[in-house]
């Protein structure tokens, strides 16, 4: 018995599976953020178990993860700001009350 | 990685167990902050797992940026919208969760059966024939993936001054002293007080 690619793939899908459901019910803003970067980190596992078993030679996929890792911290500070200037505004995190743009 | 097999399978064995745990702890606990503190948990067995895969380097990266900066960021945020508040009721709540809920067995089924049924072509070759991963992971950089490093390097800098910008408090017009009396050293921002009085007098009205 060995470490196969499907059991890394098996447990990448888990995972965004798992973030999308966070990503669709929670209610507070910064949750949803977190959600997010689970979504990302599955990615995240998906590439480097790719790079790992298909391409050991020339190691893209690693490349790609930092990369990855990259946009994912750029995307957390540029949201957690965004929740702050709507808390500011709206003086809540509730998701089902930013519905400024919804007519 | 040259462990033994058996003690590859027992480690993947135990970071699934702890990554899936704590990935519902993040999605199910009603406490924000267990939230977060267990959201470094699932990036801490993410780490464990890239060791697992031969990538060394990123799973340092992913410590370092992960659980040091963002975890640390998204406590800093929970902290400053630190309000404990009771959501108002939205209908159909376990409705939605159970839609929900299916809707991600669903798509989790969905990418099982095709990781199962589709034949991988898995490479037999050593991992970077023989070379540090470092090593080439630093090649790619300067050589075939040099636009895109570079404008990673812009991107982090764009991010930086956004986030400054929006995260700032907007400050009153007629507070700015004006330029030519005194040079201005520090930012116009509104204080803390005002902003306290200004809510609680929107609350009164």
């Amino acid at each position: 018995m060995q470490l196969q690619l499907e059991y890394f793939l098996l447990l990448a899908a888990a995972l965004f599976c798992i973030g999308i459901y966070g990503l669709v019910t929670s209610r507070n803003a910064v949750r949803v953020l977190m959600s997010i970067e689970l979504l990302l980190n599955a990615v995240n596992l998906n590439l480097i178990a790719f790079s790992n078993f298909i391409d050991p030679e020339t190691i893209k996929g690693q490349v790609f993860t930092v990369f990855v890792i990259t946009v994912a911290a750029a995307e957390a500070a540029v949201g957690l700001a965004i929740i702050l200037a709507i808390y500011r505004n709206r003086d809540t995190v509730d998701m089902e009350q930013f519905n400024l743009l919804k007519w | 990685m040259n462990l033994a097999e058996g003690v590859q399978i027992v480690s993947f064995g135990l970071l699934a167990v702890m990554m899936i745990g704590t990935a519902l702890g993040v999605v199910l606990f009603s406490n924000i902050v267990y939230s977060a503190f267990l959201l470094g948990g699932v990036f801490t067995s993410m780490a464990g797992m890239y060791l697992l895969l031969n990538a060394d380097f990123v799973a340092a990266a992913q410590l370092l940026i992960y659980v040091g900066s963002v975890n640390v960021l998204i406590l800093f945020a929970i902290m400053l919208v630190n309000k404990r508040e009771d959501f108002a009721k939205a209908g159909n709540t376990t409705f939605r969760q159970l839609l929900t809920a299916l809707v991600g067995v669903g798509l989790f089924a969905l990418l099982g059966t095709m990781i199962l049924s589709t034949p991988w072509p898995v490479s037999s070759g050593s991992i970077t024939g023989g070379a540090s991963p470092v090593e080439a992971i630093g090649q790619h950089f300067f050589t075939d993936f040099l636009l895109p490093f570079e404008l990673a390097s812009v991107l982090l800098l764009i991010a930086m001054i956004g986030a400054i910008i929006l995260a700032r408090r907007d400050f009153y017009q007629d507070d700015v002293p004006s330029a030519t009396t005194s040079p201005m050293l520090t930012l116009p921002e509104r204080s803390r007080e005002t902003v306290g009085a200004l809510s609680s007098s929107e609350k009164k009205s």
